[in-house]
């Protein structure tokens, strides 16, 4: 009865504001780390040979170093040349930074797994390289690219837990302030993961249902049967 | 002008792979209307020649003239002269990810920026035109082989080209599916349409086109009517005999 008032009492009003704020960072980051993602493979694969080992260099740096070094610079690091950033904007500049650089590396893969005529006979349609990337090879691309991104999109649910070490009050921040005052460390973060866990499940199902609308016979097997065994 | 008589016209052309000279300067013109088809062995480039001619392959010298106009160092044009010449390639490379019509549609679209309804009712036309309607909605992985190249055929249709160049078009296709790809090229030609085919197919080559050139080591030996080059004493009838002797 005890643990229920906990639960009901304290826990619930105490993380729902950390639940309010790890939302806001996953739902701010994964879009622009898309569409980020996109932007670097395309420079990878298109660009010329400079801004290709630019972009080469960028992603291999932030795929080299941990995620916490990248926010610890962001946010203590560039007021010394004065930048400051809030806690909760610099968090979001890395997870954009990180998402952005490992999405790249599906994209680019995805891009390249897409057969060279695809490209030659859009041009010869008359379309511009441009046209033929956007309307042919992209929209292939990024269907075979959905299993990588949406692995993307759960690590990130994940990490966005370090925007508490730059004193980001999200879930985890929540959780262990919590777990602190009320000496209740077991309860808590078994509820804290659990919410976690619900996050990465919606978002697996979500992507099952977005593998199944961009479906193409003989192109993407993968996402028709996934719901059929569930 | 006189040179207007010629839909186009294609001079001197030279094209080198790193050290492999493919084509030594190939020149032909060809009459709006005309069937021309391009017969030689294998790595003679033929269909590298297709491809200077829509600017593929960039040659290296010499020049391609359509109405009149270079196509050849045209710069950012040489998207409105591609749209003019349309292209059917030998493993069909139809949009893996678009239906059939939306295949045959999206260049309308995209690059004619025709209406949305107009350029559907066009793309229905010309799948009607190669007998696809019914595949309309299908993609192409549901389509065989002969079925793909139809309705890759109907993509390059749509763009009403002046000409149609065909690169192998039957050549990954068994017997069955040639016949049904080559009687709708049949329909083509005596419909008027202008048509460079490079191919194998010789019962093709002698009743459907005007006009057969054979290539060999980069080079024109041979022109003429089929008829000229069959009766004729010149390499293609040795190639020809070549060919016939292993059939036999």
């Amino acid at each position: 009865m005890e643990t229920m008032i906990f639960l009901t009492d304290i826990l619930f009003p105490a993380l729902w504001g950390g639940v309010m704020v790890t939302l806001q960072l996953i739902i701010l980051a994964a879009p622009v780390g898309f569409v980020l993602g996109i932007i670097i493979a395309i420079l990878r694969v298109y660009g010329n040979k400079w801004v290709s080992m630019l972009c080469r260099g960028v992603v291999g740096f932030i795929k080299g170093t941990p995620l916490i070094l990248m926010l610890f610079i962001l946010y203590f690091g560039l007021p010394s040349v004065g930048i400051t950033l809030s806690a909760f904007v610099a968090s979001l500049i890395g997870f954009i930074m990180c998402n952005g650089a490992y999405n790249s590396e599906y994209i680019r893969g995805a891009i390249s797994s897409v057969k060279e005529g695809q490209l030659v006979a859009a041009q010869a349609l008359g379309m511009t390289k441009m046209q033929a990337v956007r309307l042919i090879v992209l929209p292939q691309a990024l269907r075979r690219a959905i299993p990588g991104l949406s692995n993307e999109i759960i690590y990130l649910i994940k990490y966005s837990s370090l925007a508490y070490m730059l004193t980001v009050i999200e879930l985890t921040g929540a959780g262990k302030m919590v777990a602190t005052k009320y000496f209740a460390y077991t309860e808590t973060f078994i509820f804290v993961g659990a919410v976690y866990l619900l996050l990465v499940t919606i978002t697996t199902l979500a992507v099952v249902l977005i593998e199944r609308k961009f479906a193409v016979p003989g192109m993407t097997q993968s996402g028709r049967n996934v719901l059929d065994i569930l | 002008m006189a040179d207007d008589e010629y839909i186009l016209r294609v001079e001197d052309i030279h094209k080198s792979f790193g050290k492999l000279e493919v084509l030594k300067g190939v020149s032909f013109n060809v009459k709006k209307g005309e069937t021309i088809c391009f017969i030689g062995p294998s790595g003679t480039g033929k269909s590298t020649l297709l491809r200077c001619i829509n600017q593929l392959n960039i040659p290296d010298k010499g020049g391609v003239y359509l109405n009149g106009e270079e196509v050849t160092n045209s710069g950012p044009r040489i998207n409105e002269f591609r749209q003019k010449i349309g292209m059917v390639f030998q493993n069909f490379f139809l949009f893996d990810h678009l239906s059939a019509v939306r295949n045959v549609e999206i260049a309308l679209l995209k690059v004619l920026k025709m209406d949305p309804k107009a350029a559907r009712e066009k793309a229905l036309y010309e799948l009607h035109q190669v007998g696809m309607e019914d595949w309309a909605e299908h993609y192409p992985a549901e389509l065989s082989g002969g079925q793909a190249q139809r309705v890759s055929i109907a993509r390059a249709l749509a763009m009403d080209p002046d000409v149609i160049l065909f690169d192998e078009p039957t050549s990954a296709l068994d017997p069955e599916l040639t016949r049904e790809v080559l009687e709708v090229m049949k329909k083509l030609a005596s419909a008027g349409m202008t048509m460079l085919v490079v191919t194998h197919e010789m019962g093709f080559a002698t009743s459907a086109a005007n006009r057969v050139v054979f290539m060999e080591h980069g080079l024109i030996q041979e022109e003429g009517t089929p008829e000229e080059l069959m009766n004729g004493d010149g390499r293609f009838k040795e190639y020809m005999g070549k060919i016939g002797d292993i059939k036999e």
